[in-house]
């Protein structure tokens, strides 16, 4: 089997890797119960049933050991379940849920189909920890739709060992707490990404994303409290309980702890997920994946999956991959670690046009904002590529984008307008030389040094 | 509680699906609470297309509305809403190649290009003798780092060149 995912160990950058989610890897089937059991896999939920830490007190270790949400927003995991209920689950009446969003679709983003597909029962142990930290009886682990092949019975079968072996179910290893782990899937919406979409979807309705407040952890899946997390996020839980919040804490920097996985995709020599330390340089981290393609130079890089400003790439070799210095030096976002990387060869025009087509056509069309306005981007910028744009058209994209941001129920008109933003901010003069000249800056450069 | 309206007649979804879409689809509903049957009607649907080749008749749609006591109305929102569903005839074998933006950066079009000139038809149309359908795909489908890649009938191959595609795709009945 072909695997899209780097092997662990020494590598020439001497980096350290695969500490937290991707540590099976170097494994023979690393997707196996066996193998899990292997780098101490349910040892973790072993200790708080026998050790019977209270969920405060794993809340707490999450807390100590500084995870950050790592499905785009960067919410901090521990202070997320502290929201919910302290109702016993017992209680009758009380139900409360845990989710997991495996919905990975951010593009550029595939970090999570690898977790799911090398380390499933990383994810479950996650998520029967998670439940219990947050006293819910019920997990459910929402898979995109197009995972329903091999990413769906990597999980579905890890779930079954969990099962097989007592960490699941009823009555767990005789602890009394009853928690179930369910696999279930969606059909194609990115939409469902977003965590009150996925809701609507997990009960079986379009993915429309609901009006916040009220907040999942009051009024969630089934109008009871719900805490929805990403798999990473819920995978790196049992290595932190494992090896301690300090260990976790101290890969990362001083606002976020641990390793984090990014998926370098692109103009790379060797495009991988890799799994290194947060706070470790994008220069390393593009070292890692064997530099630029055919040696052509680095253009610009959008750092966290398609829906952050893109960021210039001589700005882009002073950042490191973590939370503050992508923001504070480069003004763009972790996002979900999907770090995509363009060469000189890239038209910045056409690469814009193929993000607001993504998102016009993902757009569910609740909000007038974002149904029409990725549309009108869309449009406009089909316009330049097509050599029809007028000179107006730059501010209008400007201002349709501005008109979009911060108008709408969810944060899917904020990323169809901040690609918009940031691409014409750094690269202006393409647009401009698409309009004067009816055809690309980038060609043309080409086609002279040809 | 069935929400189905009193003056809808649906089908008897044992007349429309078979013994196997149906065991499935009753495996799905167990994953959720009783009074909530409709969270299982993603999977209906998808096994129900299953059954027909790779699209949802309204009868078909009924059916499952019939057998999660939901409104049609609903059952057919949620099949237009998701892109993973079709609601008109395609190709049985259902190809969708990624061309988002890391795809695209990673040589997405030239595989487009490849395969609509192999089969003669554009994105979005089947052959006329029902065997291929080519996707939109406008979704990622998670594969980056792989790219260019395609999902044909739900499996993912990556690093595709156009050699890779016609050994992949010649292989199909």
């Amino acid at each position: 089997m072909s695997t899209s995912t780097n092997s662990a160990g020494p590598n020439a950058s001497g980096l350290r890797q695969n500490q937290v989610c991707y540590t099976t890897l170097e494994y023979e089937e690393p997707w196996s119960y066996e193998t899990y059991l292997k780098i101490g896999g349910y040892k973790a939920w072993q200790k708080i049933l026998d050790e019977k830490l209270s969920p405060e007190d794993v809340v707490q270790i999450v807390k100590d050991s500084g995870l950050r949400g790592r499905g785009g927003a960067g919410f901090p995991t521990g202070l997320k379940w502290s929201f919910m209920p302290k109702t016993d689950p017992k209680t009758p009446g009380a139900q409360s849920y845990f989710v997991v969003n495996s919905d990975e679709s951010e593009p550029g983003t595939c970090k999570d189909r690898d977790l799911l597909r090398f380390n499933p029962h990383a994810l479950v142990e996650g998520m029967l920890i998670g439940s219990y930290a947050i006293r819910a009886s019920v997990s459910y682990n929402y898979m995109r739709g197009e995972f329903m092949d091999e990413v769906y019975a990597r999980f579905s079968q890890a779930v079954k060992d969990a099962y097989a072996n007592g960490w699941a179910g009823k009555d767990i290893r005789g602890s009394g707490h009853d928690i179930e782990v369910i696999p279930t899937l969606g059909a194609g919406a990115y939409i469902c990404g977003e965590e009150t979409a996925l809701l609507e979807s997990l009960e079986g309705k379009k993915g429309q994303p609901r009006f916040k407040p009220p907040f999942p952890a009051g009024y969630g899946l089934y109008g009871k409290p719900t805490t929805i997390n990403n798999t990473e996020s819920v995978s790196s839980v049992p290595a932190i309980i494992r090896n301690g919040p300090e260990w976790f804490k101290s890969m990362g920097v001083e606002t976020a702890g641990g390793q984090k996985c990014f998926s370098v995709s692109g103009h790379v020599a060797s495009p991988a997920n890799f799994e290194i330390d947060l706070g470790t340089p994008f220069s390393s981290l593009l070292e890692l994946a064997g530099g630029m393609k055919d040696g052509i130079p680095l253009k610009a890089v959008i750092p966290g999956g398609s829906s952050v400003p893109v960021v210039p790439g001589d700005i882009m070799m002073q950042v490191n991959m973590d939370y503050d210095s992508i923001s504070k030096v480069a003004g763009s976002m972790l996002g979900s670690g999907a770090v995509i990387v363009m060469n000189e060869t890239t038209d910045m025009v056409q690469a814009l046009r193929r993000i607001s087509r993504f998102y016009y056509s993902e757009s569910c069309g609740q909000c007038t904002p974002c149904r029409e306005g990725t549309g009108w981007l869309y449009r406009m910028l089909s316009r330049i590529v097509e050599g029809k744009g007028v000179p107006e058209d730059i501010a209008k994209l400007e201002d349709v984008a501005g008109k979009i941001a911060g108008r709408t129920i969810c944060a899917l008109g904020d990323a169809a307008a901040m690609p918009v933003q940031s691409f014409v901010k750094h690269y202006r003069h393409e647009f401009e030389y698409y309009i004067e000249h009816k055809r690309s800056l980038v060609a043309d450069k080409l086609g002279q040094a040809a | 509680m069935s929400s189905v309206p009193r003056d809808v007649t649906l089908p008897d979804p044992a007349e429309v699906l078979n013994a196997h879409s149906i065991e499935e689809i009753e495996e799905w509903m167990t994953r959720y609470p009783e009074d909530q049957k409709q969270s299982a009607v993603l999977a209906a649907l998808s096994i129900a297309q299953h059954q027909n080749q790779g699209w949802l008749s309204t009868e078909l749609m009924d059916a499952v509305a019939a057998k999660l006591e939901m409104a049609p109305i609903a059952v057919y929102e949620v099949a237009s809403f998701y892109s993973m569903f079709e609601t008109e005839p395609v190709g049985r074998h259902n190809i969708a190649i990624c061309t988002n933006i890391s795809c695209m950066l990673m040589g997405s079009d030239s595989i487009v290009e490849h395969c609509e000139k192999k089969f003669g038809i554009k994105l979005g149309e089947s052959t006329p003798d029902g065997r291929i359908y080519l996707k939109v795909e406008e979704e990622c489908l998670a594969a980056c780092a792989g790219g260019p890649m395609m999902q044909v009938n739900h499996a993912y191959h990556t690093n595709l060149t156009p050699e890779r595609v016609d050994e992949i795709l010649d292989a199909l009945d």
